[in-house]
Order: structure tokens, then sequence, then C-alpha cells
């Protein structure tokens, strides 16, 4: 049986074609509110989905893992690297002698790759122009709304160790 | 003489009237589900549970829209 049909005398393409130029107005409002109904059901089952996602949620671990020798990244450069999983891609900028910032290479709008503007000095996507802030990763303008996550750095003799993320709120 | 068409102009009406708050409900419901899920991503799981809530009270209020309009529909057209 079609969903929520009345039952009716007529079959259904009857009911659903019908010769009367008056009668079509309503197959075709009551076609067009089935849709709106559909869809309001399909967000409820997005916000349903997010519910599960967050219940299912575990806080990641962080391992410590070098990701650059001081060496090989010299001032005003950039080092790309994956964190915590092979598959984050993170840029590490190197902003002085004895200063550098690391960031998710993951833009906070639609996930585009964001690459260092040096002349700017900020970091750049490239997709609506979503630019953020090389020193806190705050969103500078553009269509992005959340801050890019930081890396953060532990200098352990020659080598820059990952070692969290801090998220831009109270994750870390 | 066609015969008078009052309750076929009503029940349009009644209909219309129906579609048009059911459009203003999707809205709401689009629009708390994309803020729902950028507060996801940016760690604010807590929002999550209240969303649903809404969500579905807005899915119910527009399930019971149709069936009125299925209503109206059903009965005008038997006239
Ligand atoms: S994906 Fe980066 S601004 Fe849209």
């Amino acid at each position: 049986m079609p969903w929520f049909r009345r039952p009716s005398s007529q079959p259904l393409w009857k009911d659903e074609f019908s010769i009367l130029t008056a009668d079509e107005r309503y197959v075709n409002r009551r076609q067009l509110t089935k849709f709106l109904t559909l869809t309001s059901l399909g967000m409820l089952v997005g916000n349903l989905w997010i519910l599960v996602r967050s219940w299912l949620y575990r806080a990641p671990v962080y391992p410590a893992t070098p990701v650059a020798r001081l060496d090989e990244v010299p001032v005003g450069s950039i080092k790309i690297f994956s964190y915590p999983g092979p598959r984050e891609a993170c840029i590490l900028v190197r902003t002085s002698a004895e200063s550098w910032v690391a960031y998710s290479q993951k833009c906070t709008h639609l996930s585009c790759a964001v690459y260092y503007a040096r002349q700017a000095n900020r970091l750049e996507c490239p997709c609506h122009e979503g630019y953020f802030s090389l020193t806190d990763g705050h969103v500078l303008q553009g269509p992005p709304r959340r801050p890019l996550p930081r890396v953060l750095l532990e200098r352990r003799g020659e080598a820059l160790v990952a070692v969290g993320m801090d998220l831009g709120d109270k994750e870390a | 003489m066609t015969p008078p068409r009052l309750p076929q102009n009503r029940g349009l009406t009644a209909i219309d009237g129906a579609m048009a708050l059911m459009v203003i409900l999707l809205i709401v419901q689009v629009w708390l589900l994309s803020a729902t899920l950028e507060s996801f991503l940016a760690g604010h799981r807590e929002a999550a549970l209240p969303a649903v809530i809404i969500s579905a009270l807005l899915f119910l209020i527009c399930l019971a829209l149709y069936l009125f309009v299925d209503q109206v529909d059903a009965e005008v057209r038997r006239h």
C-alpha cells in the first residue's frame, strides 16, 4: 500500500491522474506536501545521525610523533606532514628561527587543503578564499566559521614533535 | 450552468495555507540541521539531543499537516 494513502474507491492511477482539471490541482498539491514531509523526515534522520555520532564519539589519542628536523625547515618555509593519523595532512610553518606553528591542512569550511601565503603571512584556502591567522588559526575572512585545529609542537633536541591537537575550543 | 465550486476553492486555500506552513517548518529544520552539524564539528556534542527533539517535533507537525491535506483532498474530491 502506498505511503499513508487513504483508502479510496478509485484505483491509484485514477486518483493520481485525474481527467478533471480541478482535481489535478489537488493531486499536485498532495504530491508536493508528501515530498515536503519526506524532506522533513530526511532532516530528522540527519539530526539523528549527528546524535548517534556524538554518542559513539571517542576522544582521539594523540601520540607523540616527530614531524620534522629543524634543519629541514628553513625560516619562512613549510613542511607537510600527517598527524595524528596517516590520512590527516597538517602544515608546519617556521615563522622565525625559534618559532613555528602547525595546523591541520583541512579547511574547516569544506575540507580543501589550506596553503601558506608567505606575502600575506596567513593560511589561505583556495576554494572559497577562506583566510586563517597564522598566529592562532582563527578565521580572518571567508565562509569558514571554525578555526583551524592547531597541532601542539614541542622541541626535543633538533626535532619538532607533535604532542596533541587544539581544536579551537575545549578539546586538546 | 456549471455547479458552484465553493468547496473546491476553500479546500485549495486550506491546502495552500498548510503547504506554506510546511515550507516554513522545513526552513527551520534545515537551519537546525546545519547549526547542529556545525556545532558538532566544533566539538559541542551537547547540542545534538535537543536538536533531535526539536527536529522530531517539527517533523510531527509536518506529518500532521500532510494528513490534514490528505483529508481535505479526500473530502473535497468526494463531492
Ligand atoms: S573549503 Fe575552504 S573556504 Fe570553502
